[in-house]
C-alpha cells in the first residue's frame, strides 16, 4: 500500500469538499452552534449567578462528551457522500482502472472524512471548554478544563468514534444509491455514542479518564474489526456490475 | 499486444461473454462490434482487470489477466474511456487530468507537459480552468479520452467513445482515435457504430455473446453475399467475352456494354480480367466492386445466431 496515493485522493476529496457549501456549512456551523448553545447551558443550569450546581462535574462531563457523539456524526455522512458521490457521477471505473489498491481508496476517501470533521470538532470544544473555565471559575476559583477526562474524549474516544462512522458508513453505503440515502446512513452512526451518553447523564456510566479509556480501547477494537469488514465489503466486481 | 483464448464470463446462469478468442497487434486498431448486451463492456472490463474471468485465458503483454501481481502492471500499462465517462465534476479539466496523472504516478514535469498537450489537442485548452461538470457531452468525452492517456499508455481502451455524441463532436473524436494510430497506440475500441468501426478500424470482430466474426472491414464484408465486380465498356464484343472467359475463375455475365464478374476475392482478381479486357480491344470506362456492406454482414450474423 502507498500512503501517497492515498493522500492523493485524499486531497482530491478534501478538494470536492471544500467546494460543497452545503458540507462546509454542516461541519462548520453545526459544531460551533452547539458549543454557543453549551455554554449558555453552562450559563443558566451549572453556574448561574446564584450559585454553582452540585452535580456541576457530570454536567461539565456530559457537555464535553456530546462532542464525542458529534465526531461520530459528522464524518459518516461524509463517507458515505464520498462513495455515494462517486456512484451517482460513475467515476469509480475510471478509478478502479487505475493501479491504485482498494486500501488506497478507502483510506484516502477515510482521511478526507476524518480530517475536517475532527478539527472542527476540536474547535468547537476548545470554545466550549474556554467559555465553561471562563464562566465557571468565578464560582470554582480553578480552570475545571483541561482535564484528563477531556483529553482521553477528545484526542482518543474523539478520533476512534469518527473511524468507526467512516467505516460503517463505507460498509453500508453500497447499500444506497443517493446522497440523501448515504446523509441518512451517516447520521445514524452516532447512535451507541448517544446511548453511552444517556446512561452518564442516567448516572449508569461515569464520565472519568479510567472508564473512557476502557470505552476507547472497545470502540479502537471494533474499529480494526470495521476496517477489515470494510474493505472486504469494498468488492470492485460488485461496484462495477451491481452498482446502479 | 491482447491475446484470449476461450475466454468466458458468467454472471451466475447468464453468459455475458462465451469461449472468445481473438488477438490484437501492438499499433493496431481493433474494433468489438456488437448489439447491446452483447459482451462488449464485459470483455473490456476483464481485460483491463476491473473484473475477473470465469474461465479461458487473457494476456495483455506478457501478463496474465486474473494473476493479482500481474494486474497492478496491467493497469499502468493501460488507458481506458469507459462507457460512462465518470469524470468529477466539481473539479475542473485541469484538475481532472492532474489528478488521474498523480494516480499513475506521472512526475509532475511530465505531467503538466501531457494535461496541456492533451488538452491542446482536443481543444479544451481554453476550458482548462472550467469545471468539467458545466461541460457538454462531446467536451466530457474528450477530457475522459485525455484522461486515459495522461500516463501515456501503451493500450487504450475506448467503449463506445462516441455514443450519444453530435455528427461534429463524434468525427472530432474519431479523427483523434486515428491521430493515436500514428503514435503506435494500441486500442480497443467497442462500438455499434458501424460506419465508425469502418472508418477507423483495422480489424473488427463481431460479438454477439460469443464471437461471431473477426477479420478486417472489407474481409467481413465479403464474407457475406455476393461480390461483384462491373466493367463498363463502349462495347463488349465476343472477342472480349472469349479472352475473360478464359482466365476468370467465377460466373461471366454480359450486360449491353457491361460485363459482370462474380469473384470470391475481386481484389486479388480484378487486375488480370482488367488487362485481358484490355488486350482483347476493350475500352475500359469504369471498373466498380459491388459487394454487401459491414452492415449486411453485421445483421446477417447477429440474425443467424438468434435463429
Amino acid at each position: 500500500m502507498n500512503l501517497g496515493t492515498s493522500l492523493t485522493i485524499a486531497a482530491k476529496e478534501l478538494k470536492v469538499l471544500l467546494r460543497k457549501k452545503s458540507i462546509i456549512s454542516y461541519i462548520i456551523f453545526f459544531p460551533l452552534l452547539l458549543s454557543v448553545l453549551f455554554s449558555l447551558v453552562v450559563k443558566n443550569s451549572i453556574a448561574p449567578s446564584s450559585g454553582i450546581s452540585s452535580n456541576y462535574s457530570l454536567g461539565l462531563d456530559s457537555l464535553t462528551y456530546f462532542f464525542v457523539v458529534l465526531a461520530a456524526i459528522l464524518p459518516g455522512s461524509i463517507a458515505a457522500y464520498s462513495i455515494v458521490g462517486e456512484k451517482v457521477e460513475k467515476s469509480l471505473e475510471p478509478l478502479l482502472a487505475t493501479p491504485t489498491s482498494d486500501y488506497e481508496i478507502l483510506l484516502g476517501k477515510g482521511i478526507a472524512a476524518f480530517v475536517p470533521p475532527i478539527f472542527a470538532v476540536w474547535g468547537a470544544a476548545s470554545i466550549f471548554m474556554a467559555a465553561s473555565d471562563y464562566l465557571t471559575y468565578g464560582l470554582l476559583s480553578f480552570n475545571y478544563f483541561p482535564n484528563w477526562t477531556a483529553g482521553v474524549m477528545l484526542f482518543l474516544l474523539a478520533p476512534f468514534a469518527a473511524i468507526f462512522s467512516i467505516e460503517l458508513s463505507v460498509i453500508a453505503s453500497s447499500k444506497v444509491s443517493d446522497v440523501r440515502g448515504a446523509n441518512q446512513i451517516g447520521g445514524l452512526m452516532f447512535i451507541p455514542f448517544m446511548g453511552v451518553f444517556l446512561a452518564g447523564v442516567e448516572g449508569l456510566f461515569a464520565f472519568n479518564a479510567s472508564n473512557l479509556l476502557i470505552f476507547s480501547g472497545i470502540v479502537l477494537i471494533v474499529d480494526v474489526a470495521l476496517f477489515f469488514l470494510s474493505t472486504a465489503t469494498f468488492r470492485r466486481e460488485e461496484i462495477l456490475t451491481k452498482w446502479k | 499486444m491482447i491475446e484470449t483464448e476461450n475466454l468466458t464470463r458468467r454472471f451466475g446462469e447468464l453468459v455475458a461473454v462465451d469461449t472468445v478468442t481473438f488477438r490484437v497487434n501492438q499499433g493496431e486498431i481493433f474494433g468489438f462490434l456488437g448489439p447491446n448486451g452483447a459482451g462488449k463492456t464485459t470483455t473490456v472490463r476483464m481485460l483491463c482487470c476491473l473484473i475477473s474471468k470465469t474461465s479461458g485465458q487473457a494476456r495483455i503483454a506478457d501478463y496474465e489477466i486474473g494473476n493479482k501481481s500481474d494486474s497492478m502492471k496491467i493497469r499502468k500499462m493501460i488507458g481506458l474511456v469507459p462507457d460512462n465517462v465518470g469524470l468529477y465534476d466539481s473539479l475542473t479539466a485541469y484538475e481532472n487530468l492532474d489528478y488521474y496523472g498523480k494516480l499513475y504516478k506521472v512526475p509532475e514535469t511530465k505531467r503538466k507537459e501531457n494535461v496541456e498537450r492533451f488538452l491542446k489537442l482536443l481543444g479544451l485548452w481554453d476550458k482548462k480552468d472550467v469545471l468539467a461538470g458545466t461541460f457538454s457531452k462531446g467536451m466530457k468525452q474528450k477530457l475522459a479520452i485525455a484522461r486515459a492517456l495522461i500516463h501515456d499508455p501503451e493500450i487504450l481502451f475506448m467503449d463506445e467513445p462516441t455514443a450519444n455524441l453530435d455528427p461534429e463532436s463524434a468525427k472530432t473524436v474519431r479523427e483523434f482515435i486515428l491521430s493515436l494510430k500514428k503514435e503506435k497506440k494500441t486500442i480497443f475500441l467497442n462500438t455499434h457504430n458501424l460506419d465508425e468501426a469502418q472508418r477507423v478500424c483495422d480489424r473488427i470482430g463481431i460479438l454477439n455473446t460469443k464471437l461471431m466474426a473477426l477479420g478486417t472491414p472489407r474481409e467481413l464484408e465479403y464474407s457475406v453475399g455476393e461480390r461483384k465486380t462491373v466493367i463498363q465498356m463502349d462495347e463488349v464484343n465476343d472477342a472480349i467475352l472469349k479472352a475473360v472467359a478464359r482466365i476468370s475463375p467465377g460466373k461471366v455475365t454480359r450486360d449491353d456494354s457491361k460485363i459482370i464478374f462474380e469473384l470470391a476475392n475481386p481484389d486479388k482478381e480484378n487486375p488480370a480480367i482488367v488487362r485481358a479486357v484490355v488486350e482483347a480491344g476493350g475500352n475500359v470506362q469504369s471498373v466498380t466492386i459491388t459487394a454487401s456492406s459491414l452492415e449486411d454482414a453485421y445483421l446477417k450474423l447477429v440474425r443467424e445466431q438468434k435463429e
